[in-house]
């Protein structure tokens, strides 16, 4: 929500408008604005721009929690700062690959969709990629055919979805078990090594001491946030989630847009596919298991609303690393999985709570302040 | 009707049309003074009076927005007045829940019957209080008492333990009455129960109706249908805007006119901008030819040139919104073409509308036309945003600037465009929803009920913005319900009744008497005059 300085083609772009919007004085607007501002404004932060980001400092507060709980269990690791430095690592890199399949799941989720066939989809993509056949392509190859493969499934979902008019939960449902028998079909149920030095070294390789994973998972979050904030494909997402009909009527061709979400969410399974490849150095059709509900946990706790037209990336990138925090938690500490699990449950159900409240006291606020200022 | 004298146009300052009593001999069970009921930014209800007597059908007439529903709700117990008293079989009451008002003998049968279809008959009567014995329903018990409920109905061929679902929309009407009865229901209100009815199924509902009535039971009946009301009803109220314009006028002999003037009437504070002193000759922008949707509307063929407002007069169910609809592309046609400045638009396709230059402000802002979480200025680039967009990027300080020239022009309050347009009231909802077609080169405006829920101050802004636009070339084509808007603004009136057009002149040469028979034509007249 940040304001972008743009004075220089304001005026040779409202010369551009038709003639029943006179071009704009950039003097004009700036006195507009400032009227504005006396007209009571509410500031950042209680405002609605500010509920993003007074929802991902909550999640930060936990972050941080979690981690005092580490230091306070753990005290003897947590005194030399080589290892907290490699353990902030190695839960960024635990969290990069959920983490680039739960932006593509971000945008669905906002769009107002599920796609309960992500963990699928990257095992599909993951053993299409490492065929003997596509091996022998190279790193490139692999690469292409992984995207592909991750674009093409969402692309079906997509199809199904918008033009089929099947209910998202079921066509990415039915996507799931059929993609994990093709992907079992095409390894015959057999690990796939990958012998790909370039594929392998995105796992084990870093860059200035920081591992390319966490380079790969960056890169896509700065996208997904672009994408959000600043274009209008994000822009058309939150419409056609928070309110399809009203997208519709104003000309946004629901449909399509639709369709592009579900690719969006096939893309990002394929980038996914790479890494977990790379982290492996093998893929099988039971890989990347249950990561469907991992990504949308994560979205949910990071202020996702599940029924569509709010959320953010960073909000679900919090989720991501939240979880991966706890699984290092759990890991440092020498306890078992299945008490993890339960806490994640646990965090699950405490967060949306939490959020339900802030929301609600946000709208009372939001309601006392409109009846005092008209 | 056009050598009678006009009538005086009743104003809804008028006094209170109250008739003699007696008309109906059975006891007041429920009486309602001065009810009000306020939403934020809305006053629902603003001053409601009710007199329901024991043994009658009371029928309640208005406009959607008038606060029907509302008032249904306060009575079901979903609401509570702000204030006012509500007296039920002499005692001043509160409903704190549904389940008070049922226990108190209130029952309500929605528009969208509220039964679970996939539980019997039965199950569905008793919902929510099952004959029980030690914790388990007493289903022969059960199936007793639903039986003879039904047969009470005159149907007693409906088998209590039918699934719900396999019946036809009539039967679980009666099962929603079955259950009212199984409460020992002492009032009944019915939303429209003849809505999902075939006609032939209406007869079976009044005989429901006045067997009823004969044991005593008051029902409250709420229709569109004025024939209906006069089959029916004994009394009527009229409520507009929230209030009580006319109480216990008698459903059979009160003139037509009378009921519908007390609908629509003209607040006197409606101030329309004048007219231009030639009329509109620019070119013809919209052609509809023969346009046809099975059930809504058929055979429409109209045009609106350039500058020109044309009106469409008719009541809900007149096929009006649905023709909107279809014009922009949201619905599909059956048949027949819409022409754009000659060229046809792709039919359901509002993509291919809105290239053309079409916008439209549909009915239902909240559902149909607002992000209500998302800031305003949002809101108003929502159509538009692309093409202050670069390369996909959004320009959000450009649209800002755009939003608030906007905001600015059509006197926005709260001004500031980054609040989110929920926290607005109705009129600069209103406001936000037409502003956003001011923005890029929007050639023919659609509006739908433009100035519903929208106060008077706003209305005349709103008034002033319609007209400014057609004076800049754009063409509109406006739907109302209330005929004084639609005489007051449109240069052209088409009239619609039953999905047809059954009337169009120059708005000069239409009277507010004139095109109330016409649009209310049916029971009274025979024959409109063409």
């Amino acid at each position: 929500m940040s304001d972008v300085k743009d004075t220089s083609t304001a005026a040779e772009r409202g010369a551009a408008l038709p003639a029943q919007s006179p071009p704009v004085d950039p003097a004009e607007t700036a006195a507009a604005g400032e009227k504005a501002a006396a007209g009571g404004r509410l500031s950042w932060w209680h405002g609605d721009a500010g509920e993003g980001a007074r929802r991902n400092l909550a999640l930060i507060g936990v972050l941080v929690a979690l981690i005092v709980i580490g230091a306070l269990t753990r005290s003897d690791l947590y005194s030399n700062p080589d290892w907290v430095w490699d353990n902030v690592l190695s839960i960024l890199k635990l969290a990069s690959v959920v983490g680039v399949v739960t932006v593509g799941m971000t945008f669905v989720i906002i769009g107002g969709g599920i796609d309960l066939s992500v963990g699928a989809i990257v095992a599909l993509a993951g053993v299409w990629c490492t065929t003997v056949a596509t091996q022998s392509y190279g790193a490139g190859g692999m690469i292409f055919s992984a995207l592909t493969v991750g674009l093409a499934v969402g692309l079906v979902n997509g199809l199904l979805i918008s033009y089929g008019r099947l209910v998202p939960f079921i066509a990415t449902l039915a996507m799931l078990v059929a993609a994990r028998g093709l992907a079992a079909e095409i390894s015959d149920k057999q690990t796939q090594v990958s012998d790909n030095n370039f594929i392998n070294g995105l796992a084990s390789n870093s860059l200035l001491g920081v591992p390319l994973l966490v380079y790969i998972l960056a890169a896509v979050v700065a996208a997904g946030w672009v994408l959000l904030n600043r274009t209008t494909f994000g822009r058309r997402t939150v419409a056609v989630g928070g309110n399809p009909e009203a997208a519709r009527l104003a000309g946004i061709n629901v449909k399509r847009h639709t369709l592009l979400l579900y690719a969006l969410s096939g893309l990002c399974c394929g980038i996914a596919a790479i890494m977990l490849t790379a982290q492996a150095n093998s893929a099988q059709a039971a890989m990347a298991n249950l990561y469907e509900l991992d990504a949308i946990a994560a979205a949910i706790i990071g202020g996702t609303l599940l029924s569509g037209g709010r959320g953010t990336i960073i909000g679900s990138l919090l989720g991501v690393v939240i979880f991966a925090t706890i699984t290092n938690l759990f890991a440092i500490n020498g306890l078992s999985t299945e008490a993890q699990n339960m806490v994640k449950g646990g965090i699950i159900v405490a967060a949306v709570l939490v959020q339900q409240v802030q929301f609600r006291s946000l709208t009372q606020f939001l309601n006392r302040n409109r009846l005092t200022t008209t | 009707m056009s050598d009678e004298q006009p009538e005086e146009t009743v104003v809804t300052d008028a006094p209170l049309v109250e008739a003699p009593a007696d008309t109906v001999a059975g006891e007041v069970v429920l009486r309602l003074t001065d009810v009000v009921k306020t939403f934020p930014g809305v006053r629902a209800l603003d001053g409601v009076r009710l007199e329901v007597r024991a043994g009658e059908v009371h029928c309640l007439l208005g406009q959607n927005g008038a606060g029907k529903s509302t008032l249904i709700k306060v009575l079901a117990g979903v609401h509570r007045p702000d204030s006012g008293t509500v007296e039920w079989r002499g005692e001043p009451v509160t409903f704190a829940n549904p389940q008070a008002a049922m226990r108190a003998g209130i029952a309500t049968i929605y528009q969208e019957l509220d039964l679970v279809e996939d539980l019997s008959v039965g199950e569905n009567a008793f919902l929510g209080h099952e004959p029980r014995r030690l914790g388990f329903v007493r289903r022969g018990h059960m199936a007793r008492r639903t039986r003879q409920i039904l047969g009470r109905l005159g149907h007693a061929e409906i088998p209590p333990n039918r699934m719900v679902r396999s019946l036809p929309a009539a039967g679980k009407q009666v099962v929603s009455m079955a259950r009212a009865l199984s409460h020992e229901a002492r009032l009944i209100i019915m939303d429209e129960p003849s809505a999902v009815l075939a006609h032939d199924e209406v007869g079976n509902l009044f005989r429901i109706i006045r067997e009823l009535t004969a044991q005593g039971i008051a029902v409250i009946y709420i229709s569109h249908r004025l024939e209906e009301i006069r089959e029916i009803g004994d009394r009527v109220t009229v409520l507009k805007d929230g209030r009580t314009t006319a109480a216990n006028l008698p459903a059979r002999d009160t003139p037509t006119r009378e009921l519908v003037s007390k609908m629509t009437g003209r607040t006197i504070e409606y101030v329309f901008p004048d007219r231009p002193a030639e009329p509109p000759a620019g070119d013809e922008l919209l052609r509809v030819d023969g346009l046809t949707r099975a059930g809504e509307f058929a055979d429409v063929s109209l045009s609106v040139r350039a500058g020109e407002i044309v009106g469409i007069a008719g009541l809900v169910g007149s096929g009006r919104s649905e023709l909107l609809e279809t014009i922009y592309g949201a619905r599909r046609a059956d048949a027949g073409t819409v022409r754009v400045a000659g060229r046809a638009l792709r039919p359901g396709s509002v993509g291919s509308a809105v290239r053309a230059g079409l916008g439209m402000a549909p009915e239902e802002r909240k559902s149909q036309a607002l992000l209500l979480g998302e800031p305003i200025y949002r809101n108003v680039t929502l159509a538009t945003f692309g093409r202050y967009s670069r390369a996909g990027f959004t320009d959000a300080a450009k649209e800002r600037a755009e939003a608030d020239r906007i905001a600015e022009s059509l006197d926005l309050r709260p001004r500031d465009v980054r609040r989110p347009v929920r926290t607005l009231s109705g009129g600069n909802q209103q406001k936000v929803v037409v502003g956003r077609w001011l923005l890029g080169d929007t050639k023919l405006l659609l509006l739908d009920e433009p100035t519903r829920g929208v106060d008077v101050g706003a209305r005349a802004e709103l008034y002033q913005v319609i007209r400014a636009l057609a004076a800049r070339g754009v063409g509109v084509l406006l739907v109302s319900s209330e005929v004084p808007e639609v005489l007051g603004l449109a240069d052209r009136v088409l009239v619609m009744r039953e999905g047809r057009v059954v009337r169009e002149a120059p708005a000069t040469e239409l009277d507010e008497n004139t095109v109330l028979d016409l649009v209310m034509a049916g029971s009274l007249m025979e024959g409109a005059p063409a």
